[in-house]
C-alpha cells in the first residue's frame, strides 16, 4: 500500500482550495460565497496541519516538537467561526432588508 | 553748508505731492504748496550752484536704501557743476511754470490733480539729477516718464490726448530697455552702478570693451527714447496734447534734456566705448544721430500749421544739436545747449500758452495780428524766437554756434553743413511762426459761443462746447471749457506774463556765460571735460549769424505777403505733402506695428493654439482614450475582482516556478 506523503495532502489542499475559489467567486448567492470561503480557510489548514507533520524540523528523533502549524490551524478555524458567524449576520440582515441576497444587486454604493 | 540739504531740495516737492493727492484732495490751496515747493527747492539749489564756481569737489550725501544680506545698496546724492546747472534749470523752469499754471489753469475741474502731478514730475526729476548710482537715475527716470505720461493724458477723457499718453509711455519705454540692458551689463562687467567708479574702472581700461560698447548704446538708446532722437521721436509731437505749461516744462526744457543729461553724465563711458580699431564708435552714434534728428525735424517744422507742433518739432531738432554736440565730443557745447535752449524754450513755449490762451485756438492760420492784443506776449515770443534762431547776442546764440563750430572742428564737413542748414531753417520757421501769429490781420472768429461762459467755470459751458471745438485744440468733450479760453484776442493776465517776463532776462542773456570760456571753466571739474575751453571762432560766428539772419529774412518775405508762401509750396508740391505727413514715419510705424505685431502675433497664436495646446490637449487625449480601455476593469464586482487575483496569483506562481527551473529545470 502506498504510503500518504506530504504531496498526498497539498493535493488535497489545492483542490480544496480552487473548489473553494471557484464557490467565491463564481457564485450568486452570498451564502454560497461564504461557503467557498470556508473552504478556502479548511484547504490551508490542511496544507498548514501537513507541513507541520511533514516540515523538516517537525521530527526530532521521531518525535514532534514544533506545534506551529496546528496551532495556526486553531486560530484559523476560531476566526473562521467568527468570521462566518458575523458574515451569516450581515447576509441576514440584507436579506431582510433587500429581499435578496445576490451580490450583483447589492450595488447601493456604486454610481 | 551741507550737502544733507539736497534731501530737502528733492523732498519737498514730493512733500506736496503727497500733501495734495492724499490729503488735500481737489482743493485749490494745492497750487500754492506746490509753487512754494518748488520755489524752496529752487532757492536751495543756489547756494549749491554758487558754491560750486570755487569748489572743487562735488558734494556728496548718502542714505540708507536698500540692505539685501551683505550687500547694501544706498541713496547716495552728489552734486557736481554738471547737477548745479541741471538744478538750477529744473528748478527755475519748474518754478515759473508752476506760477503760469495758476493763471493758464484756472478754472480747469482737475486743478489740484495737476498741480500734485506737477510736483511728482519735479521730485522725479531732481531725482533724477542728483542721483550718484546709475540705478536710482534709472528710478527717477522712470518716474519722469510716469509724470509725463500723467500729464500729456491730463485731459484723459479726450480720446486724442489718452492716446498721446499711451504712445508717449511705450515709445519711450522702448528706449528705456535700452537702458535696462546697459544697466546690467555695466554691472555684469564692472560689478557696480556707482557712476563715479563706473567712470573711473573706464578710465582704467577695467571694463570689457564689448560690454562697455553695449552699455554705452544702451544708454544711448534710453535717451534717444527721452530726448525724442530719431526713430524714437514720434511721441513728443503728440505729447503736445498735454496742457501747454506742461509741454514747456517736461516736453521742452527739463525732462526731454534727460536723455542729454544722461549721455552727458556717463559721458567718459561713451569716451572709452571704442569699436574696432579704436574707432569712437559710440560718440559717432551720438553725432550722426544727433545732427540727422536736428535737420529732419526741422523739416517737419516747416510747415506745422499747430504753434505747438511747430515747437515741438523745433524742440526735437535742438535736442539733435545737443546730441551732436556731445557726440563729436564736447560736453560742455551739448550741456550748453541744453542749459540756454531750457529757458528759451520755456519762453516760447509759456509764450504760446499765452497766445492760446488769449487767442482761443492753437491753429496758426486762425491767429495773425497778435502783436496789437498781446503786446507782452509778442516781446516774450519774439525774444524767444531771436534766442532760438541764434541771433547775435540772444542765448541761442552762444550756444548753438559752439556745438557747430565744434562740429567743424573735432566733427567732419558733413556734420557742420548740416547744422548750419538746420540753423537756417530754424530761423525760417520760427519766423514763420512769428509771422503767422503775430503779424498781419487777425484771421480768427471774433465771438466764440464759449464767450458766455466767462465766470462760469463749471457745468453750463459743457453746452458750448462743439462750437467752440473745431478752434481749440485743448478744448476737451465731456469736460468743461476753461472760461477765459474763448472770446476776442486779449492779452494774459499777470500771473502769466510775469513768468514770460523773468524768462526774457535768460533768454536774452544766458548766452553770455560763454564770455572767455565762464561756462567751460564752471563744468571743468566734470568728469569727461577736457582741457581748456575753446576760443569763440569769429568767421564760423559771422557765418552762423548771416544764415540765421538769412533765414528769418526768407521767412519775413514769404509770409509778409499773402500767397508768396503757397506759391512756394505748390512749387514744392510733393516735398511739401512730405513733410505735412511728417515724412509718413507714423504711417510707418503702425504699418509696421500691423505687420511684426499683428502677423506675428497670428502665427504665435497659431503657433500657440496649434502646437502648444495641441501637446497639452494630445496628452489628455491620450490618458483619456488610456482610461476609456482601463475603466472598464473597474467594473464595481468583487468576484471579477477575485478572478482577476485569482489569476495574477496563478501567473506569479508560474512564473516563479520558472524563474527558479522549477518547472523545467529539474
Amino acid at each position: 500500500m502506498m504510503p500518504v506523503t506530504l504531496n498526498h495532502f497539498l493535493v488535497l489542499s489545492a483542490m480544496l482550495f480552487c473548489i473553494g475559489l471557484y464557490g467565491a467567486l463564481a457564485k450568486r448567492n452570498a451564502v454560497a460565497i461564504l461557503m467557498g470561503i470556508e473552504l478556502m480557510f479548511n484547504a490551508v489548514n490542511v496544507a498548514l496541519v501537513a507541513f507541520s507533520r511533514f516540515g523538516p524540523a517537525s521530527t526530532v528523533a521521531g518525535q514532534s516538537v514544533l506545534l506551529t502549524g496546528q496551532a495556526f490551524a486553531i486560530f484559523i478555524l476560531t476566526v473562521a467561526a467568527a468570521e462566518a458567524a458575523l458574515g451569516l449576520a450581515i447576509i441576514f440582515a440584507i436579506y431582510r432588508r433587500r429581499e435578496t441576497i445576490d451580490p450583483d444587486r447589492l450595488n447601493l454604493l456604486k454610481w | 553748508m551741507t550737502a544733507d540739504l539736497a534731501w530737502l531740495i528733492l523732498f519737498l516737492p514730493l512733500l506736496a505731492f503727497l500733501l495734495n493727492a492724499l490729503v488735500l484732495r481737489g482743493r485749490a490751496i494745492a497750487a500754492l504748496i506746490s509753487t512754494v515747493a518748488i520755489g524752496a527747492s529752487f532757492l536751495l539749489s543756489l547756494p549749491f550752484f554758487f558754491a560750486l564756481f570755487t569748489r572743487s569737489e562735488p558734494f556728496r550725501t548718502a542714505a540708507p536704501f536698500i540692505q539685501v544680506g551683505q550687500v547694501a545698496f544706498p541713496f547716495t546724492i552728489q552734486i557736481d557743476a554738471l547737477t548745479a546747472v541741471m538744478l538750477v534749470v529744473v528748478t527755475g523752469v519748474s518754478l515759473l511754470v508752476h506760477i503760469f499754471s495758476i493763471g493758464y489753469m484756472a478754472g480747469d475741474p482737475g486743478y489740484s490733480r495737476y498741480f500734485s502731478y506737477l510736483s511728482l514730475f519735479s521730485m522725479s526729476m531732481l531725482g533724477l539729477v542728483l542721483a550718484q548710482d546709475l540705478v536710482l537715475v534709472y528710478v527717477g527716470w522712470e518716474l519722469v516718464g510716469l509724470s509725463s505720461f500723467l500729464l500729456v493724458g491730463f485731459w484723459y477723457a479726450k480720446p486724442s490726448a489718452a492716446d498721446a499718453a499711451k504712445k508717449a509711455f511705450i515709445t519711450t519705454r522702448i528706449g528705456d530697455f535700452g537702458f535696462a540692458v546697459a544697466l546690467m551689463a555695466l554691472f555684469v562687467a564692472a560689478g557696480t552702478t556707482d557712476i563715479p567708479r563706473l567712470i573711473a574702472a573706464a578710465e582704467a581700461n577695467q571694463i570689457a570693451a564689448g560690454a562697455l560698447l553695449i552699455a554705452a548704446l544702451g544708454l544711448f538708446a534710453g535717451a534717444v527714447g527721452k530726448s525724442a532722437q530719431f526713430p524714437l521721436h514720434v511721441w513728443l509731437p503728440d505729447a503736445m496734447e498735454g496742457p501747454t505749461p506742461v509741454s514747456a516744462l517736461i516736453h521742452a526744457a527739463t525732462m526731454v534734456a534727460a536723455g542729454v543729461y544722461l549721455v552727458a553724465r556717463t559721458f567718459p563711458l561713451f569716451e572709452a566705448a571704442t569699436g574696432v580699431g579704436g574707432v569712437p564708435a559710440a560718440l559717432t552714434v551720438v553725432a550722426w544721430i544727433g545732427a540727422f534728428t536736428a535737420i529732419f525735424a526741422a523739416t517737419i517744422a516747416l510747415v506745422q500749421t499747430d504753434i505747438k507742433k511747430v515747437l515741438a518739432y523745433s524742440t526735437i531738432s535742438q535736442l539733435g544739436y545737443m546730441m551732436l554736440g556731445l557726440g563729436v565730443g564736447s560736453l560742455v557745447a551739448g550741456i550748453f545747449h541744453l542749459f540756454t535752449h531750457a529757458f528759451f524754450k520755456a519762453l516760447l513755449f509759456l509764450s504760446s500758452g499765452s497766445v492760446i490762451h488769449g487767442a482761443g485756438t492753437q491753429d496758426m492760420r486762425e491767429m495773425g495780428g497778435l502783436r496789437r492784443a498781446m503786446p507782452i506776449t509778442f516781446a516774450a515770443f519774439g525774444i524767444g524766437a531771436l534766442a532760438l534762431a541764434g541771433v547775435f547776442p540772444f542765448a541761442g546764440f552762444w550756444s548753438k554756434d559752439e556745438i557747430i563750430a565744434e562740429s567743424l572742428l573735432h566733427g567732419n564737413v558733413v556734420l557742420f553743413l548740416i547744422g548750419e542748414v538746420t540753423a537756417f531753417l530754424t530761423a525760417f520757421y520760427i519766423m514763420r511762426l512769428m509771422m503767422l501769429t503775430f503779424f498781419g490781420e487777425h484771421r480768427g472768429v471774433a465771438e466764440h459761443a464759449g464767450h458766455q461762459a466767462a465766470g462760469t467755470p463749471a457745468s453750463p459751458a459743457i453746452g458750448n462746447h462743439s462750437a467752440d471745438h473745431g478752434s481749440h485744440g485743448e478744448l476737451v468733450p465731456g469736460m468743461p471749457v476753461p472760461a477765459h479760453h474763448a472770446g476776442a484776442p486779449h492779452e494774459s493776465p499777470l500771473v502769466m506774463t510775469l513768468p514770460l517776463i523773468i524768462l526774457m532776462v535768460p533768454a536774452t542773456i544766458a548766452g553770455l556765460w560763454a564770455l572767455g570760456g565762464g561756462f567751460h571753466d564752471y563744468l571743468h571739474n566734470v568728469p569727461g571735460v577736457h582741457g581748456a575751453a575753446p576760443p569763440i571762432n569769429l568767421p564760423i560766428a559771422a557765418l552762423s549769424t548771416v544764415v540765421a539772419l538769412g533765414g528769418l529774412a526768407t521767412g519775413w518775405f514769404l509770409y509778409a505777403a499773402p500767397g508768396r508762401a503757397a506759391a512756394v509750396a505748390r512749387a514744392f508740391g510733393p516735398v511739401t505733402t512730405l513733410l505735412e505727413r511728417k515724412y509718413y514715419l507714423d504711417e510707418l510705424y503702425e504699418a509696421g506695428i500691423n505687420l511684426l505685431f499683428m502677423r506675428g502675433s497670428q502665427a504665435l497664436g497659431w503657433f500657440d493654439g496649434t502646437i502648444v495646446d495641441g501637446v497639452v490637449n494630445g496628452v489628455a487625449a491620450l490618458f483619456a482614450g488610456l482610461s476609456d480601455v482601463l475603466r472598464r476593469w473597474q467594473t464595481g464586482r468583487v468576484q471579477y475582482y477575485g478572478v482577476f487575483l485569482a489569476l495574477g496569483a496563478v501567473l506569479l506562481f508560474v512564473v516563479s516556478l520558472v524563474w527558479t527551473g522549477g518547472l523545467i529545470g529539474r
